[in-house]
């Protein structure tokens, strides 16, 4: 039981906010010197982890891309498509990034979205530009709320939209762990059984956005301090 | 072949490049730090094959102290003004669009096409990493069309890729980091020491308690190590397969395919799973660093609760 001190670290660092990289480090120093491993063999255990898995931090190659189309306007002309539409709201703009994030996914055209590819520099600027566009401009909470909400379109769609698609990672490693086991599945009996799951996360998820989009509504009107706190 | 090395030797050039722009900016007082920082970056993807383990361990300690005690500051180069951008938006029109959708569309078409060419027999692109060398190739052609577009100086890209790094700061290093920390959690048995702890504490004489501590087990274990992947063969060879298939008879297909969306519920809710969690607050520049998560804990509960439900309607029945 002694390794799970690293998870309690985990645990206590995040929840006390203290600088994310300090906690990891800390905690896969108490865990492997838990599970037996001396100092040196920790950090050359983290090192050699670390090395392998570099390929997580390629994708930052994007931003430089990112922020010379920024620099030259990319947010801005998203917005002005959006301003051009009379029917844009946070509801419809996010809801529709949901659902073909989804079934591209589903497809397996995972790489179509991205937080940095497209909700930064598109999809957040565009559900922000409806809301003002309704409202007037809008103040800090209610902005980062709508930011918010643009990255949890992104990751919701991913998520409940991966694993219809045969060939992607999660569904392999459970043929590969239950053929270990001496059970033999084929992928398609697998993402057969993930539609409904993929069903109901849209339903409850546009429910949600639907329900934010009716609090925007109600702000009408409103003096813009109360927007600003809302 | 062009492999990962050459994504990496891309990556590490870069960095490097930030790294030498963050030291001339005058106007960051911790600009030695970003420099330090970035340039440790760049020298883990430009040489990190040759510094060993126990030497690519010094150089993640170097920058989670640089990080985490020094603090890196935010570079705040030169750049267009919001009425410049609205004007250039007004002047480009939709042509803006074209590279920043390339960057998605080349990966997508290099990551099924790319496989398929070789000279004679042998592949000119390691069939193994074809999504990440797509993934480099969109960002180069994104590259080229934005040269052809604006005409920015070939500084200003960089400019502004550093910028974007310094808002991510020590985010942009925590994912690589968590997956490096799982290695360590794997080797140490903390998921083992989970997987038994969980196994112990839930009764499980009914189907229904089966399928719950499952689908919970999976949801919770994945917030906890931050990755479905991780929970997955513990909780399916602790709970999974010998109660709800060999006790109770239920369809190990149904049930592998519930369990892990159910995992996927977790990963909504955890600081661990920091790509989709932390990194966007930071590149949105949100100033709760936890607002996606929270935004999110609402739609996880409801999906679990429906996967618990499903399962114990589905995986007896086929």
């Amino acid at each position: 039981m002694l390794p799970l001190l690293g998870v309690a670290v985990v645990v206590l660092g995040f929840a006390a906010r203290i600088n994310p990289l300090l906690v990891v480090m800390s905690a896969a120093i108490v865990s492997g010197l838990a599970g037996g491993l001396d100092l040196t063999g920790v950090l050359s255990a983290f090192g050699k982890a670390f090395n392998e898995n570099r390929y997580v931090s390629v994708t930052w190659l994007v931003l430089p891309v990112i922020g010379a189309l920024e620099r030259a306007g990319l947010q801005e002309r998203a917005r002005d498509v959006i301003v051009g539409i009379r029917a844009a709201s946070v509801f419809s703009i996010l809801c529709s990034y949901l659902l073909i994030r989804q079934v591209a996914v589903a497809v397996g055209l995972t790489s179509l979205g991205g937080q940095a590819t497209m909700v930064r520099p598109l999809i957040a600027p565009m559900a922000e530009a409806a809301a003002e566009a309704k409202l007037g401009p809008i103040g800090g909470p209610l902005r980062e709320r709508i930011r918010a909400e643009a990255a949890a379109a992104e990751n919701v769609g991913l998520f409940f939209g991966e694993d219809i698609f045969v060939a992607i990672g999660s569904i392999l490693l459970i043929k590969g762990f239950l053929e270990q086991n001496g059970v033999l599945v084929e992928p398609l009996q697998l993402s057969v059984w993930a539609i409904p799951t993929a069903i109901v996360a849209f339903a409850v998820h546009a429910a949600r956005l639907f329900l934010v989009e009716r609090r925007l509504s109600r702000m009408i009107g409103a003096p813009v301090h109360e927007k600003a706190r809302a | 072949m062009i492999g990962l090395s050459a994504v990496y030797t891309l990556a590490g050039v870069v960095f490097a490049a930030i790294a030498v722009l963050s030291a001339r900016d005058q106007g960051n007082p911790k600009r030695w730090a970003n420099a330090g920082f970035w340039g440790l970056f760049a020298v883990s993807f430009l040489f990190g094959d040759r510094l060993g383990d126990f030497g690519n361990g010094i150089l993640v300690l170097a920058m989670v102290v640089l990080a985490g005690t020094v603090g890196l500051g935010i570079g705040r180069p030169a750049t267009t003004a919001p009425e410049e951008r609205r004007a250039l938006a007004q002047k480009l029109g939709n042509k803006i669009f074209v590279p920043a959708l390339a960057i998605p569309v080349v990966t997508v078409i290099g990551s099924f096409t790319l496989k398929t060419i070789a000279i004679g027999d042998r592949p000119v692109f390691d069939p193994a990493q074809t999504t990440l060398i797509s993934l480099a190739l969109g960002t180069l052609v994104a590259m080229s069309l934005a040269r052809l577009l604006l005409r920015q100086k070939v500084t200003a890209a960089l400019q502004e890729g550093r910028k974007l790094m310094d808002l991510l700061g020590w985010a942009a290093l925590l994912p690589q980091m968590l997956a490096a920390l799982g290695a360590v959690f794997a080797l140490a048995g903390v998921g083992n020491a989970v997987g038994s702890l969980a196994a112990q504490a839930i009764p499980m004489d009914s189907r229904f308690a089966a399928v719950a501590a499952y689908t919970v087990g999976m949801a919770l274990f994945t917030a906890v190590m931050g990755n479905a992947f991780a929970a997955f063969p513990v909780m399916t060879a602790g709970i999974g397969l010998p109660l709800i298939v060999m006790k109770f008879g239920g369809d190990p297909a149904i049930m592998s395919a519930i369990g892990m969306l159910s995992g996927f519920c977790g990963t909504l809710t955890t600081p661990m799973a920091a790509n989709f969690n932390l990194v966007p607050a930071a590149l949105l520049g949100l100033e709760d660093r936890y607002a996606v998560i929270k935004a999110q804990i609402p739609t996880a509960i409801a999906v679990l609760l429906v996967n618990t439900v499903l399962m114990y309607a589905l995986v007896f029945r086929f």
